[in-house]
């Protein structure tokens, strides 16, 4: 039987307002996926999105769902979650939205370990403002902003991510969208952050000037830098350069805040001793 | 029976915020407001609440918003450049109609200014903190026992109508230290207000369908009834429009809720937004707010003791204004007025806007320090 997505939609609100042929869709019905997979409740769950194409995303899912500010969603939903450690929380932001303008918050939200699943959606450019450099823009591609060419060096999200604490990282393209479901089953089923680095297209906005005019073109740019892991350790250093390894990059247990939060709060009612540095493993 | 405690502005603020019945604060730490954080981290888990530094003052609030959409009653704490910092989300919980007190005690401006020194500069930040049209809720502590009779207020006023409501403190005030006559907490569970729910069928709720001048009925998340929150315009049931009439609906009804309403009844709720001293046989009106009007109770009382006939008007609630009291005291003191704070006349202009007329007199200080009764009192001589 074929997956009834409309359980999950608000079907009024049909058709997006992506562009056709863009790979957001694909993410959307891949997270619908997971969703289902999780067997969670939708009024136990909340989607929080940023500014951007990717900001849409929160609006078209049944569930509680927020449309924040540029940039700050894991801002926003760090709240949300402290206040509901119990719910399912969803943060959807793209690649300008989390790691230019909000870069600051993705940082701490992955240091800090909280049970939030990041869902970053990065298609390499601005597109819904029509093409400006973002911080994953390959250099020397075309932008509205660098008209030259892009000089800025492009970020590696996962890195980032890994840098900064996250437990779980990992990273894939929409152009695979089974592989794709299966990463946020497992990033959904993680506790603490679980940071998905996901490749997207926009043939419109990063493809007009850069040769990629058409998804097609865009999507086999997108298989032609991605590598799962496993082939992309075998590569030399210099090979690695321009390819992203895709996969589980990362997956350790690690202390989540909520959960040490309530820890804090049965310190503060004399439930528990003080939380001291012997209650951690990492001290420092 | 009151209680009676020996505190600070601060501390007070941040009692006052757990007992009117909040459970997150989200902030930064900034000087002179941290202490409401430092009190609030020590506080709000003992009653099962959440206090979070976060990694500056745009999460910290971010962080709050997010929270009170849970339903729990939230607030941030800063001062003047905190609120620059935090003015993008103030305005999203404007026009999403998200509750939160932000509390700021107000240090010299602008930018970095004079971080450990007194200023209430930042009432006409409080009055416009961000871009787009909307009406602000600014309380002002006028005393220690106000630093928390004042704030539960705050808070009430949020819930009521779904705002974010400003709650000043000064430099002073937050680090004055002494004795503060609290209401029974009994008192101040009573006065307690939640906000509305809607209890029909989830098929029918439209969080953002409210009449002219009304709130939105915006339910907790994780209650079963699932909806959009954007900082967007947005129609009934909380998705983005950019419809003319609704836009202009929209903005008008969040103006209305609060400059209408309180026009209209004479205050937006039962308690004073006002005080006035010996004003009744008064020849001459001093008009000042915040710690600044510890300095007038003096200056009043010293120049009745010379035979001088001085009384005090005090606002409380600054934003909006008292507006039909001021018109009256503009009608019976004419130029006999003194308006005395610390900038250089942000609240001034707010009297001349309303009693229409510019010949009362200032006393107006920027550098940091306060105003002495002394000065008050030889400004009023020289103008009579």
């Amino acid at each position: 039987m074929a997956f009834n997505y409309d359980k999950y939609l608000r079907v009024n609100k049909m058709p997006t307002l992506w562009c056709w042929g863009c790979g957001d869709g694909v993410i959307l019905k891949a997270t619908i996926r997971a969703i289902e997979k999780m067997g969670w409740d939708m009024d136990t769950v909340c989607i929080v999105s940023g500014i951007g194409c990717s900001g849409r995303f929160s609006s078209y899912i049944d569930c509680n769902t927020v449309h924040t500010t540029h940039g700050r969603t894991v801002a926003y939903a760090t709240g949300v979650k402290l206040a509901k450690p119990h719910a399912h929380v969803i943060v959807v932001a793209g690649d300008g939205d989390g790691l230019a303008i909000g870069g600051n918050h993705t940082i701490h939200g992955c240091r800090r370990n909280i049970d939030l699943n990041f869902i970053l959606i990065n298609n390499f450019i601005y597109g819904l403002t029509n093409s400006q450099t973002s911080p994953t823009t390959p250099r020397g591609m075309w932008t509205v902003s660098q008209k030259n060419g892009n000089i800025d060096p492009t970020f590696d999200a996962c890195k980032l991510a890994i840098g900064a604490g996250a437990s779980f990282v990992a990273r894939e393209a929409m152009t695979d969208p089974k592989k794709l479901e299966k990463i946020l089953v497992k990033g959904f089923s993680h506790k603490g952050f679980s940071f998905m680095d996901i490749f997207s297209n926009c043939h419109i906005n990063l493809g007009r000037k850069n040769k990629m005019l058409s998804a097609m073109d865009n999507l086999k740019w997108i298989d032609s830098i991605t590598l799962p892991v496993k082939k992309w350790e075998a590569l030399s250093e210099e090979e690695q350069l321009n390819i992203f390894p895709t996969g589980v990059l990362r997956e350790v247990e690690q202390e989540e805040y909520c959960d040490m939060y309530a820890e804090i709060q049965k310190a503060a009612k004399g439930e528990r001793p003080k939380i001291t540095q012997d209650d951690f493993k990492k001290k420092i | 029976m009151a209680r009676e405690v020996i505190s600070t502005g601060n501390e007070l603020a941040a009692k006052a915020a757990v007992e009117a019945g909040a459970r997150f604060f989200g902030g930064y730490p900034i000087t002179p407001s941290s202490e409401i954080m430092h009190v609030s981290s020590d506080m709000l888990p003992k009653v099962g609440g959440t206090c979070i530094q976060m990694e500056d003052e745009i999460a910290g609030i971010s962080a709050a918003l997010g929270a009170s959409m849970t339903g729990t009653k939230s607030y941030t704490a800063t001062s003047g450049p905190g609120i620059s910092l935090k003015a993008e989300q103030i305005g999203l919980a404007f026009i999403a109609e998200i509750p939160l007190v932000i509390f700021n005690v107000m240090r010299g401006g602008p930018s970095t200014g004079l971080p450990t020194r007194v200023s209430q500069a930042d009432i006409g930040q409080a009055q416009y903190p961000t871009h787009g049209d909307y009406a602000s809720i600014t309380l002002c502590a006028g005393s220690l026992t106000e630093c928390y009779t004042q704030s539960v207020r705050a808070f009430n006023l949020a819930e009521k109508y779904m705002t974010p409501v400003f709650m000043l403190l000064d430099e002073t005030i937050g680090h004055m230290h002494g004795k503060a006559d609290l209401p029974d907490i009994e008192e101040i569970e009573a006065s307690i207000v939640d906000r509305e729910k809607f209890h029909g069928e989830p098929a029918d709720y439209k969080p953002y369908k409210a009449e002219m001048n009304k709130p939105a009925v915006l339910n907790p998340m994780f209650e079963g009834y699932r909806y959009h929150i954007t900082g967007l315009h947005h129609g009934d049931e909380g998705f983005p429009t950019e419809d003319a009439t609704q836009c202009e609906f929209n903005i008008e009804r969040l103006v209305g809720k609060i400059n209408t309403v309180h026009l209209e009844n004479n205050g937006l709720d039962d308690l004073p937004d006002y005080e006035e001293v010996d004003l009744e046989d008064a020849d001459v009106c001093i008009i000042a707010y915040g710690s600044i009007a510890l300095a007038a109770y003096e200056a009043v009382k010293k120049l009745r003791s010379e035979g001088i006939k001085a009384g005090l008007f005090r606002p409380i609630m600054l934003w909006p204004s008292p507006i039909n009291r001021l018109e009256e005291i503009g009608k019976k003191f004419e130029n006999r007025i003194m308006v005395t704070e610390l900038n250089m006349g942000q609240y001034s202009k707010e009297i001349e806007r309303v009693i229409k007329r510019n010949d009362f007199t200032t006393l107006l200080k920027a550098n940091g320090r306060p105003i002495a009764p002394a000065e008050m009192v030889a400004k009023v001589k020289e103008m009579i």
